[in-house]
């Protein structure tokens, strides 16, 4: 187990940088520069600028001291957009708005997929099976871009219950209609793999004998079935996270947070490269270790499993 | 992952030709008689006994088709797929003879340009000529709507079909090669997936943003679909590696057929199942990431439009002109709905043993 992880944490340093090289090859094979979207500027002006960010040295070297500051320091240095703060800095102050709004979201969508898909679990093919399933299978396909704006036209625009944007710290009104939005799509889809666990684990043999020995249903179920059961929902928890991110950059966007995903939008359409590649790799760090982490629960949640 | 599972015993119809031939081969058999006919004579009883046997076993695909014909949701979806690709390609010139409405066409001698909402006329009297009312324009939304789907749907077919060719050549070399390639192509896969891909697609459209809105639909076509094929990589990875001791191949390669040959002509077609009920579900994902992209802002652009930047347009007025992101925003769920449903019922019809849940 222990090399296992090992071994997986080696991995993950050169992943990291084969994900910084690729973002900043992309950003600097493209045509045009950051600075030169707003209006055409004298050449002696344009020099300086160059001189300035260090682009008039050969790319190899700007490629090696921008990977050497990441490596040595973790600096991604300072933003080319917003001038003064440092990469570092807007990172640690826009993640505590984006993990908030993703850890609550994916809590929310955890009990109630779970419990949704258990109760569809024990009476397959029922009504109330059909139905949660139904709903489920709507909350994959509406986008969660549609879903926001819907709930924010029934719950602020009409109902005046929660407020339609802005960030106000937690906890407080505003972030309810985000959560609810961002967690729909996990619901829908922890509820369908927690029935597909269920029903599998529901026949095996070790149920039966936990029945046999005369336990009561809910025993059963709880201490028993949920445990296999779950299997499908903890292995889906690595992909959740890669889509969470994506879900976090329209929800803040929709309801004008200032998180992660907002600062990164504004900075790919600003061409703020060293912001950029500071939240990509931020994003990858996270994902490369939660995935860690999701294994190895996985073989402490199945004995079976060896590493 | 369970992807890896070696699922789907209808493949073995499939895998051993010889044991259960396909429906072509017995027809095959049927001209012999005709063209010789003594032969017909002599045995035959015996043939039309073994011809109606072939034919009532008829392959998996016969079967799955009964199977996917029983499951009533899999037919709801089927035949709102079928109704939709067929409006959004027809349905804009219908309109166009029945109203004149075209998407693009901002009708003049409106005093004011103003959206109108469903089925109403501009003066507010109960009209059929805007169904779904129109856009801040005064276009006819249920035409934009229905050639939005016609991008939506063509980003969603082609960006699948291109992840169809890398998954499939990536997963099936790598399943048939074996060993230490396999297992060098499977962790780079592995690597991949662990990515936060959106981000660097984002970055990539966003960078090389395109002057044209047909550029920029192909960039997407591209973009989607060389990250959409990790899991079909997976899979045709693992149908391979059940498949590749078997018979056929065995034979094939004792006859001194080339690798890619034995790859692309033997095995491929064995894997086809799985294949095409994972390119189903592809469709849906790939429409969504579309409408994803296009709602921040990287996605199909103007004069183009698709479902995903219809209903981002209307999200700007959605406390006063609600129909013009609920018709765009409903449309599309609909279909992702009915593709999903498809896509479920079609896994179930090739995969029977699965589906006994």
């Amino acid at each position: 187990m222990l090399r296992f992880i090992v071994r997986r944490l080696i991995i993950t340093i050169p992943t990291i940088l084969v994900v910084i090289t690729i973002t900043w090859g992309l950003i600097r094979l493209a045509p045009g520069n950051f600075y030169i979207s707003e209006k055409a500027i004298p050449a002696a002006i344009e020099k300086n600028i160059r001189e300035k960010y260090g682009l008039d040295k050969p790319w190899y070297e700007q490629y090696g001291h921008t990977i050497w500051n990441i490596v040595r320091h973790f600096d991604f240095g300072t933003s080319l957009k917003y001038e003064g703060q440092s990469v570092n800095a807007i990172i640690a102050r826009s993640l505590p708005v984006s993990a908030t709004v993703g850890i609550l979201a994916y809590l929310l969508a955890l009990v109630v997929g779970i419990t949704a898909g258990s109760i569809a679990a024990l009476k397959p093919n029922s009504k109330r099976d059909y139905a949660s399933m139904a709903l489920a299978m709507l909350g994959i396909s509406i986008p969660n871009f549609v879903l926001g704006p819907i709930l924010i036209l029934v719950f602020s625009l009409t109902l005046y219950w929660f407020p339609p944007s802005r960030w106000n710290g937690f906890p407080s009104r505003n972030v309810v209609l985000p959560v609810l939005t961002l967690s729909g799509l996990y619901m829908a889809y922890i509820a369908r793999l927690t029935r597909a666990g269920m029903l599998e684990v529901l026949r095996s043999d070790y149920i039966r004998t936990a029945r046999a020995k005369g336990l009561s249903e809910t025993q059963v179920v709880i201490r028993h079935a949920l445990r296999g059961g779950l299997m499908p929902v903890v292995s889906y928890t690595g992909p959740a996270l890669a889509f969470l991110v994506t879900g976090t950059v329209v929800v803040e966007r929709l309801f004008v947070l200032p998180g992660l995903g907002s600062y990164f939008i504004q900075a790919s359409l600003n061409r703020d490269e060293p912001l950029i590649l500071g939240i990509v790799a931020f994003v990858a760090i996270t994902l490369l270790l939660m995935n860690l982490l999701v294994d190895i629960a996985y073989a402490y949640l199945d004995p079976r499993i060896r590493y | 992952m369970n992807n890896d599972r070696p699922t789907i015993p209808g493949d073995h119809d499939g895998a051993e030709p010889g044991l259960t031939p396909d429906p072509a081969l017995s027809y095959r058999e049927g001209d012999i008689i005709h063209t010789a006919p003594e032969f017909a004579l002599a045995d035959a009883d015996v043939l039309a006994a073994e011809r109606s046997d072939v034919i009532a076993g008829t392959s998996l695909w016969r079967d799955a088709w009964r199977r996917l014909l029983k499951n009533r949701l899999a037919v709801f979806g089927m035949i709102a797929v079928v109704f939709i690709t067929v409006a959004c390609l027809l349905g804009p010139l219908v309109i166009k003879q029945l109203t004149g409405m075209t998407p693009d066409l901002i009708p003049s001698g409106v005093g004011h340009i103003r959206s109108t909402p469903p089925l109403r006329a501009p003066d507010g009297s109960f009209s059929w000529l805007h169904p779904m009312g129109t856009d801040n324009q005064g276009r006819d939304l249920l035409a934009r709507v229905l050639q939005g789907g016609q991008i939506s749907l063509m980003v969603g077919i082609i960006a699948t079909f291109v992840s169809l060719l890398i998954g499939v050549s990536y997963g099936a070399t790598a399943g048939y090669l074996g060993g230490r390639i396999d297992n060098l192509m499977m962790r780079a896969v592995d690597v991949l997936y662990s990515l936060p891909y959106i981000i660097i697609v984002i970055v990539l459209l966003s960078v090389f943003k395109s002057q044209t809105a047909r550029g920029q639909v192909i960039l997407l076509f591209i973009a989607l679909g060389s990250v959409s094929w990790l899991t079909m990589a997976r899979i045709v990875r693992g149908q391979v590696l059940s498949l590749k001791n078997q018979e056929f191949v065995l034979a094939a390669r004792a006859t001194g057929v080339s690798t890619p040959r034995i790859i692309f002509r033997h095995i491929v077609p064995n894997t086809l199942g799985p294949v095409i009920v994972y390119a189903t579900l592809t469709i849906p994902t790939v429409m969504l990431t579309e409408a994803f992209l296009s709602f921040l802002g990287f996605g199909v652009q103007a004069p183009l439009a698709s479902w995903g930047s219809l209903a981002t347009d209307g999200i700007q007025n959605i406390g006063i002109f609600p129909w013009q992101l609920v018709f765009p925003g409903v449309t599309m769920a609909l279909t992702l709905f009915s593709l999903n449903f498809l896509g479920d019922g079609l896994r179930d019809a090739l995969d029977p043993q699965g589906s006994r849940q």
